[in-house]
């Protein structure tokens, strides 16, 4: 079989892996091109740089001869945009990642076939409470004190400058700074933040919205 | 009509304006409350802060009693999620997806929705307004 596996993050690289281990033909389309030459290291030609919500992008990975489409992006309407195209182009089956588990009906009245992974079901859970993933309240502190997890993204404000150059909002604090590499670090005033690094901060209650601002930037997805 | 609008941005906030001026219900939602100062002073319908790709949020901005939904974020994917939300899910009658990608607006036109791309209007709008109409249409 022709398998197109459109996002290359950690499900579209295991799965791109086991199919390959398999015998399929297999073709990865990475948005992100640094994260494309990452894999392509180890999945060699079965990696393809580009937006697979494109058209334009799946016909030069030669969509319309594609006995499969797997769309397993981390975002939900990427996935489902991807799965219009593969079955506009003809693709007899098409199956989408879902990150948000309340997505579910919807793929399914669209007649797409779909797969919830076991921590983005759990993530999905706990993000009905939250506003994005990136902050995670851990726990109240007394005094109105609060404990958060900060997930630093590529577009952080932050990222590559240096804790004492960081203006949080008053009586806020970071605490710990876990690398992306799962090493934690208590950090002095020269630690650097950079993208992907987890941070847990000690901030006050009703200061949660200036630190997510001061931290992540706006909210991702805004309509202006 | 009570019609309820996805990102109150330029468009939005002018059609929102349009509508409300001409007698409909209209209730319009963005994610950004800062947003709604696109609107005028005399604006009589609602503004409800949320995102139009999340059910319960819809809700909240009464998806269930809308004859119709408009999608006008600046994503293409996003505005057809939250319109096929809104029409599969929600049984919303009329629903307008606003879709910048003229290819993905294609794609997009034959699957139960109005689609709309300004890419495409515009690129036109231009042509004839440069070679005339005639030209524009051949």
């Amino acid at each position: 079989m022709y398998i197109i596996v459109a996002g290359g993050g950690k499900v579209g690289f295991h799965l791109a892996e086991e199919l390959l281990n398999a015998n399929h033909e297999v073709l990865v389309i990475e948005r992100d091109p640094a994260r494309a030459r990452a894999i392509t290291e180890e999945l060699t030609d079965a990696v393809m740089s580009g937006d697979s919500c494109e058209a334009t992008t799946l016909d030069l990975a030669g969509v319309a001869r594609a006995d499969l489409v797997a769309a397993v992006t981390g975002d939900d309407e990427d996935n489902l945009v991807i799965c219009e195209i593969a079955r506009n182009r003809g693709v007899p089956r098409t199956i989408a990642r879902i990150n948000n588990p309340k997505n579910e009906l919807l793929f399914k009245r669209r007649g797409i076939e779909t797969t919830i992974s076991a921590t983005q079901a759990i993530l999905g859970q706990i993000e009905q409470k939250l506003p994005t993933h990136e902050m995670i309240p851990l726990l109240q502190l007394h005094s109105g004190l609060e404990l958060v997890e900060v997930r630093l993204p590529e577009t952080a404000p932050v990222a590559g400058r240096s804790v004492r150059d960081v203006l949080l909002p008053p009586e806020s604090l970071i605490a710990l700074i876990v690398d992306p590499g799962g090493v934690p670090r208590i950090p002095s005033g020269e630690t650097r933040l950079n993208a992907g690094d987890v941070l847990v901060v000690v901030t006050r209650n009703e200061s949660m919205g200036k630190l997510r601002e001061a931290l992540i930037g706006a909210i991702h997805g805004l309509d202006t | 009509m009570n019609v309820l609008i996805m990102g109150c941005g330029r468009v939005g906030a002018r059609v929102a304006t349009t509508l409300d001026e001409a007698g409909h219900t209209v209730t319009v939602m963005d994610l950004n409350p800062s947003s709604f100062r696109r609107l005028p002073p005399s604006f009589k319908g609602t503004q409800a802060v949320g995102n139009g790709m999340d059910g319960p949020a819809l809700e909240r901005a009464g998806i269930k009693e809308a004859d119709a939904f408009i999608a006008l974020t600046q994503g293409d994917n996003r505005n057809y999620f939250a319109s096929q939300l809104a029409r599969e899910v929600y049984g919303v009658k009329q629903v307008l997806c606003r879709t910048y990608d003229p290819l993905r607006a294609e794609i997009f036109s034959g699957l139960g929705l109005q689609i709309f791309s300004p890419t495409a209007l515009g690129a036109s709008v231009i042509v004839s307004m440069l070679l005339g109409d005639q030209a524009a249409k051949g």
